[in-house]
């Protein structure tokens, strides 16, 4: 492969006595977009919270085996988590603003990690908000509450305010499922421009989604990847039986 | 009996029992302000009581149950918060977290004459801070305290786990992220306890019988050095707040006219809870809205 943005070996993740992920060796290549499918309950969501360490904040979960991001393993104790997660943004899959302004819901981070010059912090702000097609829409109204947005405009929001600390990588937990499907269409397209400048991973329920989006898929089942392959060829003609047998709705 | 039938009957006997609540706490507030209100004036207001003649009024009264507030609230607020935020974001669930909870419910319970008692014995004697504003609004903090690390705690708890995740997702640290994002969303709960723990400074009396005291030093209101025995702002005065002084004609007024000062003093006690309340809730708004940009 390319070059690597980000690979794991070997990750597991328990709950409790509970093993929700299973010896996962994946590399995601930078710049491209790796869609994560499978049923629900498979592990995918719960491996992609893993990447950034979010599970650290659950309590009884574990996790074993090894994240690399170049040559630092993010899943050592030593690792710094709040440097660690300045590099890799997220999405979740409801829009989840701050309940602060629309400006301060992406000057915050930055402002945050240092830039405290209010004309650099305003052109952040700007290019956040252009990258994430949210800019036009709401350069009026700044100042207002991020809340008296859409849903849709909410998740773009929330895409801009996680590009504003300049990620390498960004992690989408379904971003477009809980979006009317005009919002939806609009993140897809949004995901599709992003991944000139980043690495993105998204988990997704939506095949049509994962075929549209992304370059590489990922087929999940019981915490286990079945197949991991080109996207193109996951959909037309995947290698494994189980995984035909979820992309044409046969279970799932 | 039909479903619709019980339904009409629950409801009736709901609105019946609200009623009933409403119709006694308006007739309470009606009889204490009905009392009370003909005998407040500037002068009764303003003026230091008289221990015999008529006519002495409860100004340093009044202000010494404003001042203990303040000094209660500097010492509770900063110690509630910092124990709050521990019990809800850095302590590991367990059996330690769960005896100190034990610990705050059981303090929130104690009777406050067991308290004053307590108050008398270390803050006044131990101590030696002597019968003093000081020593009062210690005691106050023993039981307003687990009012406010639940409080606290029940805030924090309160705010969405999306609004905790998204921020730290973005490299910001716990403590920036409890700060900036997750307090304000809490503030009003917080100052909901606050006010609560400030309508029990106001209202309490046993506990400061023995602590705050039940006598004023002459005060002199044009001295203001915090530091000089007669001052008002001095925290280590005996001071006798309104709800003791309520007590004390009460039970040992000489004055003819003391009936009518423990009724203007119920009165003045009961409006000044009231402004505060309304009051601390216009502030909480004010200070939510300026945090969360919300109109």
């Amino acid at each position: 492969m390319q070059n690597v943005a980000l690979s794991t070996k070997d990750l597991n993740v328990f709950y409790g006595e509970k093993q929700a992920v299973k010896n996962i060796s994946l590399d995601f290549a930078s710049r491209e977009v790796t869609a994560l499918i499978g049923p629900s309950g498979c592990g995918k969501s719960t491996f992609l919270r893993s990447l950034n360490r979010m599970n650290d904040l659950i309590s009884g979960a574990k996790i074993t085996g090894d994240i690399w991001i170049g040559d630092q393993n993010i899943n050592d104790q030593k690792t710094d988590v709040v440097l660690l997660r300045q590099k890799i943004g997220m999405v979740w899959q409801r829009p989840n603003p701050f309940h602060k302004s629309i400006y301060e819901n992406i000057a915050f981070g930055p402002r945050y990690h240092g830039i405290r010059d209010k004309k650099k912090l305003d052109q952040i702000v700007e290019d956040s908000l252009t990258k994430a097609a949210l800019w036009d829409e709401t350069k009026d109204r700044l100042n207002r509450s991020a809340l008296s947005l859409s849903g849709g405009q909410q998740q773009r929001l929330c895409i801009a305010r996680s590009i504003a600390v300049s990620p390498s990588i960004i992690l989408m937990d379904e971003p477009a499922s809980a979006l009317d499907p005009i919002s939806s269409a609009k993140v897809e397209e949004l995901i599709a421009d992003l991944k000139r400048e980043y690495s993105i991973i998204i988990v997704t329920h939506n095949m049509q989604q994962a075929a549209r989006v992304s370059q590489k898929t990922a087929f999940f089942l019981m915490g286990e990847v079945v197949e991991y392959d080109d996207t193109s060829k996951i959909f037309t003609n995947p290698s494994e039986k189980r995984t035909d047998d979820y992309i044409s709705g046969r279970f799932g | 009996m039909s479903a619709k039938t019980a339904d009409k009957i629950a409801t009736a006997v709901i609105i019946t029992l609200a009623g009933f609540i409403v119709l006694v706490m308006l007739g309470l507030l009606g009889f204490i302000l009905v009392r009370g209100l003909g005998h407040i004036s500037w002068d009764f207001l303003t003026s230091a009581p008289e221990t015999i003649k008529e006519g002495g009024g409860i100004g340093p009264q009044l202000f010494n149950s404003l001042f203990l507030l303040v000094l209660t609230l500097i010492i509770t607020v900063p110690l509630g918060l910092g124990a709050g935020i521990y019990m809800s974001e850095y302590a590991k669930p367990g059996k330690v977290t769960d005896f100190i909870r034990l610990i705050v419910e059981v303090l929130s319970s104690f009777p406050s004459i067991v308290v004053g008692l307590f108050g008398l014995l270390v803050f006044v004697n131990v101590f030696g801070f002597g019968f003093s504003l000081f020593s009062g609004a210690l005691a106050l903090t023993v039981f307003n305290l687990p009012l406010m690390v639940r409080i606290t705690e029940q805030g924090l708890a309160s705010v969405p786990q999306a609004q905790k995740e998204a921020s730290l997702a973005l490299g910001l640290s716990k403590w920036k992220t409890i700060k900036s994002i997750m307090l304000p969303i809490a503030t009003p709960i917080i100052l909901t306890g606050t006010i609560l723990a400030a309508g029990r400074v106001f209202g309490e009396a046993a506990a400061l019988l023995f602590t705050a005291g039940m006598s004023s030093p002459r005060l002199d209101f044009s001295d203001w050095n915090p530091l000089s025995p007669m001052s008002p702002l001095n925290p280590f005065r005996p001071a006798e707040t309104l709800a003791v002084h309520i007590w004390k004609i009460n039970s040992e007024g000489l004055a003819p006219d003391a009936p009518e000062i423990a009724a203007g003093a119920s009165a003045v006690l009961i409006l000044m809870v009231l402004v505060f309340n309304l009051l601390a809730r216009f502030i909480g708004r004010l200070i939510h809205k300026k945090f969360t940009a919300t109109k």
